[in-house]
């Protein structure tokens, strides 16, 4: 028999948002700068799972991933059987910001993908100074509606497979079997109509075309990697975006898709380690 | 390419048995071309190129012929490895009932992209 316990720990935090209680599940591992990662939409924080255990990197960053609330093993607010979820730029923005409070953590590096990767621009724009550095993955200013997201909740198609159907197109073609169907699985896990709701921010709500030339790179740095078979968030999406940003600095990962830290966690470090080492340095 | 498409799929038990629960006929459009996919619990038992003669179909997913090409190379260059890049490019359309389609997406997928597993893939 073999097993072996990984230096992941999780744990249950109860937090204020827009004046409800929330019971907020998180993981975390290393010591060192926080360095907050923020999963996309219909996922939650186990698409992190590689950099909580990368020792090179928990060597110096303290690793903090947590799961929006009703995704992963966060719950939805009381009294939600009655509520249609939605995540607004204000709703997003605001629990990051009070999580980050809740954990005490000095100018963290947040890093987040999709929906997080948007989030991170709407950060960089209207609170640089909370930040140390941060960094968008697969980010765009803004995707229109190009399917029907409303068959993802829609009580003649099962949503679990619909949403891992849907996702397992964004993965790369290239990315590793094992990894590409956990990062499907995730999505197959989703509550019925969270992945759609998260969606609303990213194709409706969540547009921040109109902000992003008024981004300050010199008060807090911007990265973006963007993976080259994502269709969503596409390459042209990050560089139309980082084209509208000073100082933004895109790399464009060749072969990688949608999910880079879930579904290549080792071509997604080649292209994280060099960000990661210059956020040290300039610290 | 899409001749053997019965072939490939009905050989991977695997993939279905993923779609054990559907039977109905839809269309792949290859330019001009409808070919009618008859499902019969996950197996291919037709395919039929048009043209048709008063058929049904629950759903049609159509290309050009060149989109198709691409799409069933052995790895497609991005946004060509799958149907929803190719409905963001405006290179796919759907028409019909697409409620099969969505209620059975991993494996219409899976299916329309069965032959990339041909050694030859885009000589087709």
């Amino acid at each position: 028999m073999t097993a072996a316990l990984e230096p992941v720990i999780g744990r249950y935090l109860h937090l204020d948002l827009e004046g409800r209680t929330h019971r907020l599940y998180f993981e975390e591992a290393g010591q060192g700068i926080p360095l907050v990662c923020l999963h996309t939409a219909g996922a939650d924080g186990r698409q992190f799972r590689a950099l909580l255990n990368d020792p090179e990197i928990t060597r110096d960053f303290r690793v903090i991933a947590f799961d929006m609330p009703w995704h992963g093993k966060s719950s939805p607010p009381v009294g939600w059987q009655r509520e249609d979820y939605e995540l607004t730029t204000e709703r997003y923005t605001g629990m990051i910001l009070a999580f980050c409070d809740a954990l005490g953590l000095e100018r963290p590096v947040a890093m987040g993908c999709s929906i997080g990767g948007r989030i991170v621009l709407n950060l960089a724009w209207a609170h640089p100074e909370r930040f140390g550095a941060l960094i968008g993955l697969q980010s765009a200013a803004y995707v229109e509606r190009y399917y029907d997201a409303g068959w993802l909740n829609h009580p003649e198609v099962h949503g679990g497979e619909a949403c891992g159907a849907l996702a397992y197109g964004l993965v790369s073609p290239l990315s590793p079997e094992e990894h590409k169907w956990e990062t499907v699985w995730h999505y197959m896990q989703g509550g019925p109509g969270v992945f759609q709701g998260d969606l609303f921010f990213y194709q409706v709500e969540g547009d921040v075309r109109d902000r992003i030339t008024d981004i300050d790179t010199a008060k807090c740095p911007l990265y973006m990697l963007t993976g080259e078979y994502d269709y969503s968030a596409s390459p042209a999406d990050s560089e139309a975006a980082a084209a509208l940003i000073p100082g933004a600095k895109l790399t464009i990962m060749k072969g990688l898709g949608h999910f880079p830290m879930s579904e290549n966690p080792d071509g997604f470090r080649d292209h994280l380690l060099p960000v990661l080492n210059e956020i040290k340095k300039r610290r | 390419m899409i001749e053997r498409l019965a072939e490939l799929v009905n050989a991977d038990a695997w993939l279905v048995k993923r779609g054990r629960l559907l039977n109905t006929t839809f269309a792949i459009g290859i330019g001009d071309d409808d070919w009618l996919v008859r499902v019969e619990n996950g197996r291919i038992e037709a395919v039929e190129k048009g043209p048709h003669v008063m058929r049904s179909w629950r759903f049609a997913i159509r290309a050009d012929a060149e989109t198709w090409r691409t799409f069933w190379q052995p790895v497609p260059p991005p946004g060509y490895h799958d149907i929803f890049a190719l409905l963001r490019k405006g290179l796919i359309v759907l028409d019909g009932d697409l409620q099969p389609m969505m209620a059975h997406l991993l494996y219409i997928k899976l299916v329309l992209a069965k032959p990339r597993e041909i050694a030859n893939a885009g000589a087709a």
